[in-house]
């Protein structure tokens, strides 16, 4: 049961990539050629409410999570050069399959066959980056 | 009436759901909207106890709660995709159109073209390959398109800013001057 929240954001999140076709790679191509303003829309208005969903999360300063702790907003890590290489090597990869991880799940939830070899691609991948960390620079 | 839910939804109603995920994540119990360390969990889940890559020693169990997010998003995948599956191809700009028809991809109905999505060496080669780079990638980086782009940039972090001008240089790249001539391969 704890989990059963975590469940229904995921389904949501799922239903939502899908139905916004920002898990089509038609759109992400469309995107990266700026011919359409669909998935700058998109991109915008998300952060846009993200943005006001954190201030009003602040303000309330009463206000608690399901589990009744204090919301905390985490940071991300330290660093530099890891978010901007690991950024450039993600798009590479993002440019040509036209998919990020949220939508690859999406995707392997639709029982697309090229979306499985995205996973064990991506699978592999996140293994080849554990075991070359201490080598790479961040 | 339930029209609606074949359809594709408007980015003016798509995108402030997807925005929503970050504090909603945040109220049910402090967490950072962001699917891309499941992959990491998986692979740790697959790594036996005691050997192996360190990155992957931890106890991935205290990570559940993101693993049933992913699940749920394969789930909602299955909802929307399958169970209330737009008839109809992506409705793109002409300049898609045209672009798509100059590359030889054929505009057919889902969200991968059929070259893509079959079952071929050639397609399985493509999408593992790009899955590899998004992997690697998205790792480095701590965190992809949701996790940076969607929350890090909502709560102003600097890191995320350069992983989304990261990502964003990479993807032209690609899409420019790789993705283009890749489909000449296949005919």
């Amino acid at each position: 049961m704890r989990f059963l929240p975590y469940l229904l954001a995921g389904l949501a999140f799922g239903f939502v990539l899908v139905k916004s076709e920002a898990a089509s790679w038609y759109r992400i191509m469309e995107m990266f050629h700026f011919q359409s303003f669909h998935m700058f829309g998109i991109m915008a208005t998300a952060i846009a409410t993200g943005l006001a969903g954190i201030r009003l999360l602040k303000r309330r300063d009463r206000l608690h999570t399901l589990e009744g702790e204090v919301i905390a907003i985490p940071e991300k890590p330290p660093g530099h050069l890891n978010y901007v290489l690991g950024g450039i090597i993600f798009g590479l990869g993002w440019g040509v399959i036209g998919l990020c991880p949220g939508p690859i799940f999406a995707l392997v939830g639709m029982g697309s066959i090229g979306a499985l070899a995205a996973l064990a691609g991506a699978l592999h991948g996140t293994w080849l980056y554990g075991y070359l960390k201490n080598r790479l620079p961040h | 009436m339930l029209d609606w839910l074949y359809a594709p939804w408007p980015w003016y109603v798509t995108g402030p759901l997807i925005g929503l995920m970050v504090p909603l994540m945040l109220w049910i119990g402090n967490r950072s909207f962001g699917i891309s360390s499941n992959l990491r969990h998986m692979c740790a889940m697959a790594q036996p106890k005691g050997i192996g890559v360190d990155f992957f020693q931890y106890n991935w169990r205290e990570h559940n709660w993101s693993l049933v997010f992913a699940l749920g998003t394969v789930l909602g995948g299955l909802l929307a995709g399958v169970v209330f599956a737009n008839p109809d191809p992506v409705d793109l700009s002409v300049a898609a159109l045209t672009m798509f028809s100059n590359w030889n991809v054929p505009i057919a109905g889902g969200f991968l073209p059929p070259v893509l999505f079959d079952l071929t060496w050639l397609s399985v080669f493509v999408m593992f390959t790009g899955g590899v780079l998004v992997g690697f990638g998205t790792r480095y980086a701590s965190g992809c398109t949701s996790g940076h782009a969607i929350t890090g940039l909502s709560t102003l972090q600097r890191q995320s800013l350069l992983a989304v001008l990261g990502i964003f240089a990479g993807g032209l790249f690609s899409a420019h001057f790789i993705t283009p001539h890749l489909f000449s391969l296949f005919w």
